[in-house]
């Protein structure tokens, strides 16, 4: 077996784009699930419309800051338009909405009708939006290999989207580390805990649901912009397996954790990409083919997670004591 | 007993709805359906300010359900009221505690995952920190934060729960949680303070603590409305006792008289006819003193065993 090979490219996806990507998206949920408990089922949906948002208006001419706001906008407009109607109604009732959300713009995104805009199924190619991003590149052309690893400098796949995907994961990191010890955050923590609680000493708890449900949205909107910048806008790679990805990443690293979406989202996909190399070696194609292999590693994502809640629904970053309590 | 709110209260009427001389809540007309059944019809009630008001009743009279209408927690089918003269029918209960009036629950909402300390703090207003764009900021809310904090510890050490700061507000126990949540309601500086059966489950030893600290808040200033079940405290600290059956007001009166009222022997329908229902020589100091430390040695030896179960 070559160990080599396998130990670097499962090294390669401890700071791949889209561990960065899935980081980010991992840390808006965590905004929405570990702060202020809302049941965000439709992180993709932000996602997805986050990377519409920056390929559609990036096709369209616009520059790259007016693609990225525009990004955000679609994802702020998203929150709202799910918030208002069901963030008065029980928690349940949002998990049912973004759910149902996602998978909509996900139809939508790839109806035929639209295909002069997203390309319907087929989705948008990489080339015809990436350009932008890779001309703020300083690194220039070529390719540059530190250690085993050897990516491109600027385009696709490349050493600047590693960069600036980790920078935003770090910045991200320190929003949250603020606000997780300012009153504003004990104010969510309270939400999560009795939002009845926090009604009674006064305070708005609607618009506090709200905003943590736009602030964790933008941020998914930015991850989908990472997650597609190393590849093609594809509808269907970002619907509810995506999700629940993202879920598995934020419960493995533990909610509620400055680091622990970060954390998860490496160990993530490092674990699988060692699954799946290795079994790829050592399973004869008679009994596994490369594709059965793929899907297999995907089962081993959801019996981790089903062990994951029952055993340690801290994660690996949580507070065991925190969880000790029972809430209800 | 304060002579001031007793001789305000003297030339009250003894009826139900009856007009008091310094009114800080009034409410009219304010009913409830629950399908067909009515949980609350209530004419007219009027609150002292400056007083301890008890609401009594049987079960499923109404107390709760009318607590949840006049804090807005609930809507009612019709009604109106006022609180300082300012109406509050229909305001959402978030603005209804800022206007002053702040309550708590009958199942105690303490949030469990939060420290005792991160409670109380959450219980204060006028935090700047609390908007999105200035929590970024910390020198913005620092100040503040400290003031807080300072009268975090104040109040929680009138409650005894000092030493308890840090921990987990869902490793209280019950009587603890109770003490906990009126105190975080006292964090706002409340003109007014709704208490939704305070004493249930809670101790006797605590009950008596509990009970001064009401009356101390009382003292201070504070209008107090309870709703509670046990008798003894009723007649204990109340100053007037406004009494419900089916939804209705039907008796109101000062605590020593009330429980002699024929409606009021009604509502209860004789269950408790041959008892003193307030005979309070069962919470004399003497008898309180001791259960207190029997509590006390309780505690510790439960707080023994449960840092042996944490070690390993």
């Amino acid at each position: 077996m070559d160990w080599e090979r396998i130990l670097t490219l499962v090294a390669g996806e401890l700071f791949a784009p889209t561990t960065a990507a899935y980081a980010l998206a991992a840390i808006g949920l965590n905004i929405h699930f570990g702060l202020t408990g809302l049941l965000n089922f439709g992180q993709a949906g932000f996602m997805l419309l986050g990377a519409y948002g920056f390929a559609v208006s990036t096709i369209a001419g616009y520059p790259i800051w007016l693609a990225v706001l525009v990004a955000v906008a679609c994802s702020v407009i998203f929150a709202l338009i799910l918030g208002i109607p069901t963030l008065k109604l029980r928690g349940d009732y949002l998990a049912i909405v973004t759910i149902a959300a996602a998978e909509i713009v996900r139809i939508v995104g790839r109806s035929t009708a639209l295909t002069d805009v997203t390309g319907a199924s087929s989705g948008l190619r990489g080339d015809s939006y990436k350009a932008t991003f890779q001309a703020l590149s300083p690194l220039g052309d070529g390719s540059t290999a530190l250690g085993p690893f050897s990516y491109s400098n600027s385009s696709s796949n490349s050493w600047w989207l590693r960069i600036v995907g980790w920078l935003l994961v770090a910045l991200a990191c320190v929003l949250v580390w603020r606000l997780l010890r300012s009153p504003w955050g004990r104010v969510l923590k309270g939400i999560r805990e009795d939002e009845d609680a926090v009604r009674s000493l006064g305070k708005n708890v609607y618009s506090y649901k709200m905003q943590a449900l736009v602030l964790g949205g933008v941020i998914g909107s930015i991850a989908g912009i990472i997650y597609v910048l190393p590849r093609a806008v594809q509808p269907d790679s970002m619907g509810r397996p995506m999700t629940f990805w993202v879920w598995t990443i934020l419960l493995l690293g533990g909610a509620a954790t400055v680091f622990g979406p970060v954390i998860g989202s490496m160990v993530f996909w490092a674990v699988l990409m060692l699954i799946k190399t290795v079994m790829r070696e050592v399973v004869p194609s008679t009994v596994l083919r490369a594709e059965q292999i793929e899907q297999f590693g995907w089962i081993i994502v959801g019996v981790t997670l089903m062990l994951l809640v029952i055993f340690r629904p801290q994660g690996m970053l949580g507070d065991k004591k925190e969880l000790a309590i029972n809430v209800r | 007993m304060s002579a001031e709110t007793l001789a305000a209260l003297q030339g009250v009427e003894r009826v139900p709805g009856s007009l008091k001389p310094d009114a800080i809540l009034v409410a009219d007309d304010v009913t409830r359906h629950f399908g067909g059944m009515t949980a609350v019809d209530v004419k007219h009630l009027e609150i002292q300010r400056g007083t301890i008001t008890a609401l009594i009743g049987p079960n499923g009279a109404g107390k709760t359900t009318l607590f949840n209408l006049l804090t807005g927690f609930d809507k009612p089918n019709s009604g109106t009221w006022s609180f300082e003269g300012r109406p509050l029918a229909g305001v959402p209960a978030a603005k209804v505690s800022r206007s002053g009036m702040v309550r708590t629950f009958q199942l105690t909402k303490a949030l469990s995952r939060m420290t005792v300390m991160e409670n109380m703090r959450l219980g204060a207003t006028e935090q700047p920190g609390e908007n999105l764009a200035r929590a970024l900021v910390p020198p913005i809310w620092r100040p503040r934060e400290r003031e807080i904090t300072a009268q975090a510890e104040e109040l929680l050490d009138r409650f005894r729960l000092l030493d308890k700061k840090d921990d987990f507000a869902g490793s209280l126990s019950g009587g603890q949680r109770k003490l906990l949540e009126m105190a975080r309601a006292l964090m706002s500086k409340p003109t007014m303070v709704m208490l939704d059966e305070p004493m249930a489950g809670v101790n006797p030893a605590l009950t008596q603590s509990l009970l001064s600290h009401i009356q101390a808040l009382r003292d201070q200033g504070t209008t107090v409305l309870f709703v509670e079940h046990d008798m003894h405290m009723v007649r204990h600290i109340s100053d007037w006792v406004a009494v419900m059956a089916e939804g209705r007001l039907v008796a109101e009166g000062p605590p020593s008289t009330v429980m002699t009222d024929p409606a009021v022997v009604d509502a209860y329908l004789g269950a408790h006819h041959d008892t003193d229902l307030g005979d309070d020589s069962v919470l004399s100091d003497e008898v309180a003193t001791r259960l207190e430390a029997e509590v006390a040695a309780e505690d510790e030896q439960a707080e023994r065993a449960a840092r042996l179960e944490e070690k390993p």
